[in-house]
């Protein structure tokens, strides 16, 4: 399996379906994995996947001590691993910026250099699947697509691609072209396409030309708060000041101006609501100028990025938790607000909307629709209390051992074993 | 000898339009003008027009022999008066057979005899006056909406003088009774019980064009023989419906129709006759009572009134509905009364089901139960405000209807005492007339100056402005305090 990202050192939402899906086949109980990450720290949970980290591995041969390569790599990846790995070099990379193991370093997250990055990348790769043994491939993003063909090309094996978020996602139609090649490339290269909602679905099917046949829809899925966040107090606001609140990156992807238009319409009627905007973006100053010139800056707060548990604070304290993306592949925050019992408006264009039933659905550009959504919940003890209740029922029983099974499943019918 | 009773239901509700809460206070008209007399119009074609035109046919064939029953909800009238009178006078038309009998049920279609009985009585009364004014019937038997019962409510029908009533014949209140007899009310006795008969009503409603049932395609001749193989004693047959089965639930393609043709053929060979509700309750007498300590109704796997009250939201609609009912009743304002009956329309509550239905539900403009709860909730809050517009919200119903009582009774008198003084005017008219002609008689004669005429009519001036003065008081006491 390639990832770019894993937990604890989280960039996006990537890292949290990457560690899902992981643990989610792990739970299956014949599922081994190695997992690829260009930059572990050492700290990540090894008990689901075989962790190789791809800065560790050699691609030009260097004749190294055991004590060297165990002091050097020790704390992320086995030595002898290392001289395995040593023995599959394929060609001659010493052109190439190696250091004295013969390996490359990678910045990790998200750099200015990131196609450099995924090139490299996949050249190791090519050594990692010479190594091992494995019966399937399986790529996360466009970012490892090219990692995922290359090790098909050496081992013969199939590959299976997750898309987990389309460049007509990120950019509302305006593609960028060499992304836009990366990710068809690896849809035509693959025997199996898993893409986490319907809607992700028709992206690839419509505008990556794919065979609906060999496209899936494989919906994420959510982890079972832990202790201490469950403990988290949820403050009573019967009777009090409401609050509604927004978490996201506020970009255009995630249609924050909608939110705003919202607010001013419920403020227009009712003064007993609060309104937050969670995170940062490069919408962040627009936003706040539209707040300022409707009226309204006096009720509506911007806290900024937050982060681990201020997130969960955040959702606890909040009445409604509002989503109004114009385009989200799937978006797990919905999710995360359902877990800590915050009634959830998402916009019919996220994948989440799929599965949940449990929360208010409405178009991202009905701004009006979502007003009186906001404002029923906010007036309504009896739709407060049923969306809370039936929705954290609802999102507990969506699992990533469900999404394990399905996948294994998806391996079976790709191998032909099924 | 057996007998079949075929009844069928006319009702649809009046659609809510789009109303958003910012609409509150400012936009008093909630109904979707369009979608109301679109799909009344397109049940009406489809539906409502073949199928009776099928059924006066039956009439016209078969003379007195077949009968069939309907009800129709007042709101549901309403709505043919404007949009589709052409069913009204085709049911004028059938009513002039002799051969159809009206039952009577809540005008407004809702859910009063759950909580409000004085509210329940009032939405009968309404009903069977419309139905005597378009038909020339005094309904002697009762259906709830959607066949919802239970002992309760069975008491307060009795004692509205229905003779009998129908309900669902479901499994877990008959346990091992069979639905083709007649029962009685646990609690009155006067009051009897007709029971759907669930699968051959569903063989028709519900199966009828479903090519994956094991009894498709279904015939009139094997229907019939099915009801003549039941035991000899065995004598009562109930299959209810809605209308709109016919031609919209199974489509006319189905040759459903056809088949409702050919029943009463199939019947006559097998010396099965037609029954109306009435003709059942008056000929047959009850085997025992039925005793029904929890509402049932006809809709759903659970045949209860979940579909309408099952989750909290829906409970928190009804209650905030009827929590007005009382105030609604006292005050009988005209416009406020129409919304009432469409407001209170059990449709408006189904929409806001959570439960998986294996029937397929229409919500019509809403895409969720949580969007007709909001929708409803928004409407309701305006129609609340309205209603608490009217009188001051501190005087409580009890003063108030002592009040409107007295305004009321205050008309009353002023109308006996108008009488009154128009009787003494004419009295003196006649009298000072007699005095002319006396004077006439006996010109140059003594004048006689009529003394007690004149105080009487004096007396009468006296009163009438008294009355005038204390009426107008109160009129005006009362207006002030409403604004």
């Amino acid at each position: 399996m390639f990832g770019w990202e894993y937990p604890p050192h989280v960039f996006g939402g990537l890292a949290t379906a990457n560690f899902g899906i992981t643990e989610g086949l792990h739970a299956q109980g014949d599922v081994d994995i190695t997992l690829c990450l260009p930059k572990p720290w050492g700290d990540e949970d090894r008990s689901a996947a075989n962790i190789v980290a791809m800065n560790c591995v050699p691609i030009a041969w260097r004749n190294v001590d055991y004590d060297t390569v165990k002091s050097r790599v020790g704390n992320v990846m086995n030595p002898d691993f290392y001289y395995q790995l040593r023995d599959h070099i394929y060609a001659d990379f010493n052109y190439m910026h190696v250091n004295d193991l013969g390996c490359m370093d990678f910045a990790g997250g998200y750099p200015s250099n990131l196609h450099d990055e995924i090139n490299n990348y996949s050249v190791i790769a090519g050594v990692v699947a010479r190594t091992i043994e494995f019966d399937i491939i399986h790529a996360h993003d466009w970012l490892t697509y090219p990692a995922g063909i290359h090790a098909k090309q050496v081992s013969g094996k199939p590959l299976c691609i997750h898309v987990h978020a389309t460049d007509f996602d990120r950019s509302r139609g305006h593609v960028n072209p060499t992304v836009y090649s990366i990710e068809k490339d690896g849809m035509d290269n693959a025997d199996c396409i898993m893409c986490v909602s319907e809607l992700t679905r028709q992206t690839v099917i419509n505008q990556y030309h794919q065979d609906p046949r060999k496209v899936y829809t494989v919906h994420n899925a959510v982890y079972p708060l832990v202790q201490e966040l469950q403990d988290l107090s949820r403050p009573d606001h019967q009777g009090k000041e409401k609050v509604v609140t927004f978490l996201g990156r506020l970009t255009m992807q995630k249609g924050p101006e909608y939110f705003v238009e919202a607010a001013n319409m419920v403020l227009h009627r009712s003064r007993n609501v609060r309104f937050c905007m969670a995170g940062s973006g490069d919408m962040m100053d627009q936003m706040i100028y539209l707040v300022a010139e409707r009226g309204i800056a006096d009720r509506f707060h911007f806290p900024g990025f937050m982060r681990g548990k201020q997130v969960y604070e955040c959702l606890k304290d909040s009445d409604v938790y509002v989503m109004p993306s114009v385009s989200e592949p799937f978006g797990i925050s919905p999710l995360e607000a359902m877990q800590c019992g915050t009634p959830t408006i998402i916009s019919k264009q996220s994948g989440c909307a799929e599965i949940l039933s449990n929360c208010i659905k409405v178009d991202y550009w009905d701004i009006q629709a979502m007003a009186d959504a906001i404002y029923s919940i906010c007036h309504n003890e009896s739709l407060f209390y049923y969306l809370q209740d039936e929705g954290k029922k609802e999102v507990d029983q969506i699992t990533w051992e469900k999404v394990g099974l399905w996948i294994r499943e998806l391996y079976e019918r790709t191998l032909g074993w099924k | 000898m057996k007998t079949i009773c075929l009844y069928f239901e006319i009702h649809q509700s009046i659609h809510l339009k789009r109303y958003r809460f910012f609409d509150i206070g400012t936009d008093h008209y909630y109904y979707d003008n369009y979608e109301n007399e679109r799909s009344i119009g397109d049940i009406a074609e489809r539906s409502y027009m073949p199928a009776l035109n099928a059924l006066q046919s039956m009439i016209t064939e078969h003379g007195k022999y077949f009968k069939v029953a309907f009800s129709l909800s007042g709101v549901c009238i309403e709505q043919l008066e404007i949009h589709a009178p052409q069913v009204l006078e085709k049911l004028q038309a059938l009513n002039d057979t002799g051969c159809v009998e009206f039952l009577a049920e809540p005008y407004s279609h809702g859910l009063s005899s759950l909580v409000n009985e004085d509210c329940f009585v009032h939405d009968i009364k309404k009903q069977c006056r419309k139905i005597k004014e378009y038909f020339g019937q005094d309904p002697k038997v009762l259906r709830n909406s959607s066949l919802i019962y239970s002992d309760d409510i069975g008491q307060q029908v009795a004692q509205m003088g229905f003779k009998g009533m129908l309900t669902e014949g479901a499994r877990h209140v008959l346990g091992w009774k069979s639905p083709h007899y007649i029962y009685h009310c646990a609690l009155n006795s006067k009051l009897k019980l007709l029971l759907r008969d669930v699968k051959l009503s569903d063989d028709i409603s519900l199966r009828f064009n479903n090519s994956e049932w094991d009894g498709y395609p279904l015939f009139a001749d094997t229907y019939i023989e099915e009801i003549a193989r039941l035991p000899e004693e065995e004598q009562v047959i109930n299959i209810f419906m809605e209308l709109s089965a016919l031609g919209i639930a199974q489509p006319l393609s189905s040759n459903i129709l056809d088949f409702l043709k050919a029943l009463p053929t199939c019947a006559k060979q097998r010396g099965i006759t037609f029954s109306t509700p009435t003709e059942i309750c008056m000929k047959l007498k009850s085997v025992g009572e039925l005793n029904v300590p929890d509402t049932l109704s006809w809709v759903d796997e659970e045949r209860d009134i979940s579909s309408w009250l099952g989750n909290p939201m829906q409970r928190e609609a009804f209650n905030k509905l009827y929590s007005v009912a009382d105030r609604v009743r006292i005050a009988n304002d005209p416009r406020i009364n129409q919304d009432w009956d469409y407001l209170q329309a059990s449709n408006n509550f189904r929409f806001m089901t959570t439960k998986p239905s294996n029937v397929g539900l229409d919500r019509g403009i809403y895409n969720s139960p949580f969007d007709a709860f909001t929708n409803y909730m928004n409407i309701l809050g305006d129609f609340i405000n309205r209603v608490n517009c009217l009188y001051p919200e501190e005087l409580d119903n009890d003063q108030l209807e002592a009040m409107l009582t007295t305004i009321n009774n205050q008309g009353d008198e002023i109308e006996v005492k108008d009488k009154e003084i128009t009787r003494l005017q004419a009295k003196i008219a006649k009298l000072e007339q007699e005095e002319l002609k006396l004077r006439e008689k006996y010109e140059g004669g003594k004048v006689i100056t009529p003394k007690a005429i004149k105080k009487s009519a004096g007396k009468a001036a006296a009163v009438k402005s008294k009355i005038k003065t204390a009426v107008s008081k109160r009129v005006t006491k009362a207006e002030d305090s409403t604004v």
